[in-house]
């Protein structure tokens, strides 16, 4: 145990501490999943509109939060909201505000995939049945579009989970810098603890997302 | 804007974007021979070796980079591994990119018709000669989309390297406004060059993607 | 009739059982194939036409007897298998022409890349058999550009071009529009008038007749019969075969039920 540094955890409250440090991270992510779900599911649908001026603006938008790293985006939020615009705002609100920017970036493309996905013969089928439009969405295209949305979203949110890792780089303290402070407090007496930290941290990431994936890849083979 | 500043601090921004696009270029090319390997070794239902990709895959798909750079260059080192930056940095978009990869090419592998695999057994070639001549070329086309996406992912991804001390984009950017609270240049700047490296990847992979959809064989 | 010089053993099946799970499909067969016959193998769907073939071409495992090819054992675990199945070719009921190749490439992978021999020799061969199939002009074009009949016969032509001393033919034209079944049934047909050596699946009874050597007559994994066609199609031995021939067959019913029912009106006036 000692060689590996792992004594370190059952020293005090640190466990308790990472766990709260890892709370931190996940209660930023469930917030920005939460507003991110039905702000997609909006933009989403606004996407399958045929107004153009409409859809060049979500365009740009998608595009832009798509292709930017979400560590770029942390930035421009959290530097640049004070170096710029002299506001002064938490890296905690900014990190709510990118990765809900971002997942609902990524939920209407996954909303606009889902729709799309419903090949023409099924509209053409209920038409034939006698089906009107709203019919057509509400018996035909809404259940198969939200059978293949369900597993997606609940992948999303993983993805959410682990890029709430990047918080610390905007000075929030989560998990991983509360590991940091752990094992620098405890430099002397356990100088291997970076590597169980570390793994202690690797595995808590790997235990809350592991069996969200599990679900996901499980609901996606029960309807797939 | 300082345009001054800008390019007095242009070639540092170079010197960085090239670095995230060595160490991007060195971890996908591993991400991609390691995902290659699982790949096969899922399709060929190796024993053993197949239940240590899964385990493989499902670690580097539920943790995030971050912290699987933190454990290799902070963690590795006290049991008497030795790291350096760049290599970890490189390792590490390798451990995350080969489940990835790996996926993009089960997909592609899984979408060949099994009676093809079948119709070339029947016409004498063996299982290499298999593979190379009517798995492959199929599986290709299938892989292609997912694989370039990955490609963009794993460069995106490289942007935490600064925290194992690495001086790429991120790393300069936080930097100069550190030093200079020159905030909207240093950003500008960040955004410019990550744009320079992952535009010309992503319509790349749109061209391609649109061509393989398109074109078809023969048609 | 065929009556061929029907001698030499060039194909033997001795006890053959294949189970899936519980289920037997193929009990305890045995048939010989001799050089230049035709054996057509009929019988209800599910009865295990399709795995025999398979089976003697060692694409599926057996539970028991063996397969043989001029005395040498044809078996999933056979080291020499590649080398074995070039000498049994194998149709399919998809076709399942390589997409991604072009007709010709399709026909010369296996004889260039597995035989190695020489790619001119090989492409005029091939060329002379598109010609004789009809589909000269179609050689440089991929298989999503022809319909279903020329696919299938592309595909035999790749299977002749291996040289096979032994073709299986496993429902060749089920996956066909019925205006194509002809044409191909017709590549077939010729190749029986060169005595080639052939098994055949097939649902086509009028083909069978014409075509075949010997009907085998397949039915819960087992030969229930084994007669020239002339017999099995007239005169059939077994009560199953009888009734299985019948559902080739179709009476109109509803002239007589009118009967019926006019007769049962009188009847209650």
């Amino acid at each position: 145990m000692r060689a590996l540094g792992l004594e370190v955890l059952f020293k005090g409250k640190n466990l308790a501490r990472l766990l709260g440090g890892l709370w931190v991270a996940m209660k930023i992510s469930l917030i920005s999943v939460g507003l991110s779900l039905p702000l997609g599911l909006l933009l989403g649908a606004l996407m399958t509109r045929k107004n153009p001026v409409c859809r060049a603006v979500l365009r740009c938008y998608l595009e832009f939060v798509r292709v930017m790293p979400q560590m770029v985006l942390l930035f421009l939020v959290f530097f640049g909201s004070a170096g710029i615009f002299g506001w002064n705002i938490s890296g905690e609100l900014s990190a709510v505000i990118v990765f809900t920017l971002w997942g609902t970036a990524e939920m209407s493309d996954l909303v606009r995939g889902a729709l799309v996905s419903i090949p023409a013969h099924q509209y053409e089928s209920a038409a034939a049945l006698g089906l009107g439009r709203a019919q057509t969405y509400r018996y035909v295209v809404l259940p198969q579009a939200v059978r293949r949305l369900i597993p997606l979203s609940i992948n999303l949110i993983t993805r959410m989970i682990k890029t709430t890792s990047l918080v610390l780089m905007i000075g929030v303290v989560e998990v991983l810098k509360v590991a940091q402070q752990i094992i620098e407090s405890n430099r002397m007496s356990s100088p291997n603890a970076a590597f169980g930290i570390y793994l202690t941290v690797f595995m808590l990431y790997f235990l809350v997302c592991w069996p969200i994936s599990l679900l996901a890849k499980r609901l996606e083979k029960r309807w797939g | 804007m300082n345009w001054e500043f800008m390019g007095r601090y242009l070639p540092l921004y170079g010197e960085a974007a090239l670095l995230t696009v060595r160490l991007g270029a060195e971890g996908i090319a591993g991400a991609t021979l390691l995902g290659l390997v699982c790949a096969m070794i899922q399709y060929y239902k190796v024993p053993v070796l197949r239940s240590v990709v899964t385990g493989y895959i499902e670690l580097s798909r539920n943790t995030p980079l971050l912290v699987q750079l933190f454990f290799i260059y902070y963690g590795l080192p006290k049991i008497g591994i030795p790291t350096n930056a760049a290599v970890c940095g490189a390792a590490g978009l390798m451990f995350l990119g080969g489940s990835y990869m790996c996926e993009a090419f089960r997909s592609g592998l899984e979408a060949v018709d099994p009676m093809q695999t079948e119709c070339a057994c029947a016409l004498g070639l063996s299982r290499g000669q298999i593979m190379r001549h009517v798995v492959l070329p199929q599986a290709f086309t299938v892989s292609m989309p997912p694989f370039m996406a990955n490609v963009i992912f794993l460069l995106k991804e490289t942007s935490v390297f600064s925290a194992i001390s690495l001086m790429d984009l991120m790393f300069t950017a936080k930097d100069l406004i550190g030093l200079y609270y020159k905030t909207t240049e240093s950003l500008f700047l960040l955004v410019v060059f990550y744009l320079l490296i992952l535009l010309p990847v992503s319509l790349l992979g749109a061209a391609l993607e649109r061509r393989l959809r398109h074109a078809g064989f023969g048609t | 009739m065929g009556v061929r010089d029907v001698t030499q053993p060039i194909l033997t099946v001795e006890h053959l059982t294949k189970r899936f799970g519980e289920q037997t499909i193929l009990d305890d067969l045995s048939l010989t194939v001799r050089e230049g016959e035709v054996i057509v193998i009929v019988g209800p769907s599910g009865c295990g036409k399709s795995t025999l073939l398979r089976c003697i071409n060692a694409l599926e495992e057996i539970q028991g007897g063996e397969v043989r090819l001029r005395g040498e054992l044809v078996s999933p675990g056979s080291k020499n298998l590649p080398a074995l199945r070039q000498k049994i070719g194998m149709v399919f009921q998809s076709y399942d022409l390589f997409p991604h190749m072009t007709v010709l490439e399709n026909i010369l992978l296996s004889p260039t890349v597995v035989q190695k021999r020489p790619r001119d020799e090989v492409k005029a061969e091939a060329m002379a058999l598109l010609a004789r199939v009809g589909l000269a002009e179609k050689a440089e074009q991929y298989p999503r550009q022809l319909s279903g009949g020329q696919k299938q016969r592309v595909a035999i032509v790749r299977a002749l071009c291996v040289h096979p001393e032994v073709l299986l033919f496993d429902e060749v034209t089920a996956a066909l529009d019925p205006e194509m079944v002809r044409e191909v049934l017709e590549v077939i047909l010729d190749l029986s008038d060169q005595g080639r050596t052939m098994l055949i699946v097939t649902h086509e009874m009028q083909f069978a007749r014409a075509v075949a050597d010997r009907v085998l007559f397949l039915e819960n994994g087992r030969f229930l019969e084994d007669s020239p066609p002339e017999v099995f199609f007239d005169a059939p031995r077994t009560e199953r075969a009888r009734r299985y021939l019948q559902t080739f067959s179709f009476e109109r019913k509803r002239n007589h039920t009118k009967n019926e029912n006019e007769h049962s009106e009188r009847s209650t006036s």
